[in-house]
């Protein structure tokens, strides 16, 4: 899937502050299937709102998102909320299991919203292939943050999107588990889809192919051509 | 995995959030339901005792004074009696209004070996009398012979089997349906019979007449007014014209309990409100306090895919499901507090407790149902609209 977007920009209204705060202002980038786009820069700068804008997550104040030529906010959100679940996958940067479901279940959980919910198999094969096999039936809360991590990567993969979103998907994993984590992501976009990665991790530009550094709101290219 | 399997994990899995709404509910559904159910028992006992005294006016002796004596008696069960002359029954025939008359006789069974059980025995004229028959022919159509009885709901004795009252042998040939009042726990015997255990009586030592002959006394006499006459006039004449009886309308004879009840229906129903608005003011907070618990896994359940109808449908249908089963146990358990202890609940506080039908307290049922199964989705409604605003990019980035 190709993504294009156009002209974002995207102001906050913070509390105590008069105004609003401009956090992203005209910013272009297109990500292309296959390829693995890193976005880097420092705390704040916008890269994590920039990564919502484009997953579908976040309406943009201004500018355009397109899936395939598809204007994403220009769908309902019944829409787009089935659009980001079927063709996309989301790694969230903090640890974001259901505590009431078990590890099994929550990697079903993208494919319950589209009623393929029974598709166990799946499931199975992203729980070995991330060596979760044996806490299938656990509960999140007894897992540590290495396989939490896996375990938000396996659910965003579940559905085979065409795009995947990863914001900070290494925060606080060792160098072992980040290898896996982007080689997981490697693998991903090799079988077609278009990666996007928010990360401060020196490892990350080792897998991407395009690296972008986000300053005052505006992308710099720093490696690698679409 | 289904999204209802989500829904339900969201309420098992966290046992003690979901147990505390559920005791909500419970609570909640017991007092709207109990309460409903208690105060249509009450009206159902006075509507009852109104019924079932079928006469106009009450003349009674002037000696048994106040009229709560014989209320008691009907009302409460209290075991009692007075008599007056029976020549007053003919008095009363005279007294321009009076359409029908029939007179009774009450006679209370002794407390020792000679009677099975200390009851209020009333005895009625089979010939005259307009106001036992046309509900005891629910219990026993035939004419009740000489020491033939039929017996209140609360009593054990069976058809059939006899209850010894002053050393006679007095055959129970009938059983009457359930009144939630005194009369439940009363027999009722013709004239001759209550004359005769008078008369057993005093030959037991046992003196109920001071001089008289229990020929040529009655204890009460049932009046149905004539069409067109004011029951107050008839019985303002029967007052000033005969000497030694008080004429009592038999509705303002139930009054004091009626405004009783009234105040009690409106405490219960008052009740009610109170205990319905607390446990929605109750479910809002808790459901407010909840958004943020849950912030984060409404969060991920948005970023997987859900949109925001169905997160909010997420909100509503988990309270549905709670206050749903909550109200089922609640109304279970008032169920199987009410209905077998009613009884005991109608002595306590001394008024007439007469359990609706089935079909009536299905339809109480079905009505606290609805009304506690709706509040949880209206108290959940604005934590369910904030929810499925939240910003979701934001929560999963900062944690909260």
């Amino acid at each position: 899937m190709n993504i294009t977007a156009r002209n974002i920009s995207k102001s906050y209204k913070r509390k105590g502050i008069s105004g609003e705060v401009q956090v992203l202002c005209s910013t272009d980038i297109d990500l292309e299937s296959g390829k693995i786009c890193l976005i880097s820069g420092r705390s704040g700068s916008g890269k994590s709102t920039l990564l919502n804008i484009l997953s579908g997550l976040l309406c943009a104040s201004g500018g355009t998102v397109h899936y395939d030529g598809t204007d994403i906010y220009k769908l309902s959100d019944k829409e787009l909320s089935l659009l980001r679940c079927s063709r996309t996958g989301y790694i969230p940067q903090v640890q974001s299991a259901v505590g009431t479901l078990t590890v099994r279940e929550n990697v079903l959980l993208p494919s319950a919203v589209i009623g393929k919910g029974k598709d166990r198999f799946a499931a199975d094969g992203l729980l070995e292939r991330f060596g979760l096999t044996e806490l299938a039936d656990a509960r999140p809360d007894s897992l540590s943050g290495g396989e939490l991590r896996r375990l938000s990567i396996a659910r965003a993969l579940v559905n085979l999107p065409q795009a995947i979103f990863a914001d900070e998907p290494t925060n606080d994993l060792d160098d072992e588990n980040s290898r896996l984590v982007f080689e997981q992501l490697r693998k991903s976009a090799d079988s077609g889809a278009a990666v996007v990665i928010v990360s401060h991790d020196r490892l990350a530009k080792e897998y991407a192919d395009v690296v972008y550094c986000m300053q005052q709101g505006s992308l710099n290219r720093e490696k690698g051509q679409l | 995995m289904s999204i209802k399997r989500v829904l339900y994990k969201s309420i098992v899995g966290k046992p003690l959030r979901s147990f505390a709404l559920l005791f909500i509910c419970i609570i909640m559904s017991a007092a709207v339901y109990g309460g409903a159910v208690i105060s249509a028992s009450l009206q159902n006992g006075i509507d009852s005792l109104e019924q079932r005294l079928g006469a106009d006016i009450i003349v009674l002796p002037e000696s048994a004074s106040e009229k709560v004596k014989l209320e008691n008696i009907l009302l409460q069960g209290t075991p009692g009696y007075f008599y007056m002359d029976k020549d007053i029954a003919n008095e009363l025939a005279a007294i321009d209004g009076v359409d029908k008359l029939s007179a009774q006789y009450f006679l209370v069974s002794a407390n020792a070996k000679c009677c099975t059980v200390q009851v209020q025995i009333i005895g009625f004229d089979e010939d005259t009398d307009f106001s036992v028959k046309p509900w005891l022919r629910e219990a026993y159509s035939g004419k009740l012979g000489k020491n033939e009885i039929v017996v209140g709901s609360d009593l054990s004795t069976r058809v059939g089997h006899s209850l010894t009252l002053y050393g006679v042998e007095c055959k129970a040939v009938g059983k009457l349906e359930t009144t939630g009042t005194g009369l439940d726990t009363a027999i009722y015997a013709g004239s001759d019979t209550v004359r005769g255990l008078i008369k057993a009586a005093e030959s037991k030592g046992i003196s109920v007449l001071s001089k008289q002959d229990p020929a040529d006394v009655i204890s009460s006499v049932y009046i149905k007014v004539k069409d067109g006459y004011d029951i107050d006039e008839v019985s303002a004449s029967i007052n000033l014209g005969i000497d030694g009886v008080q004429a009592v309308r038999t509705k303002s004879m139930i009054t004091g309990t009626a405004d009783k009840l009234s105040v009690i229906s409106g405490s219960v129903r008052l009740l009610i409100t109170a205990v319905w608005l607390l446990s929605a003011v109750i479910m809002l907070i808790v459901f407010t306090v909840l958004i943020n618990e849950r912030k984060r896994e409404f969060a991920v359940l948005r970023a997987v895919g859900f949109s925001r109808r169905r997160l909010a449908a997420q909100v509503l249908l988990g309270s549905l499901v709670i206050c749903f089963v909550g109200a089922v146990l609640g109304i279970g358990i008032c169920t199987a507090v009410v209905f077998p202890f009613s009884r005991l609940i109608e002595r306590k506080a001394g008024l007439p407790l007469l359990i609706p039908d089935a079909l009536t307290a299905a339809g109480y049922a079905f009505a606290a149902l609805a009304a506690v199964t709706v509040t949880g989705p209206l108290a959940s409604a604005y934590s369910a609209y904030r929810l499925s605003r939240v910003d979701t990019g934001r929560i999963l980035r900062e944690g909260d």
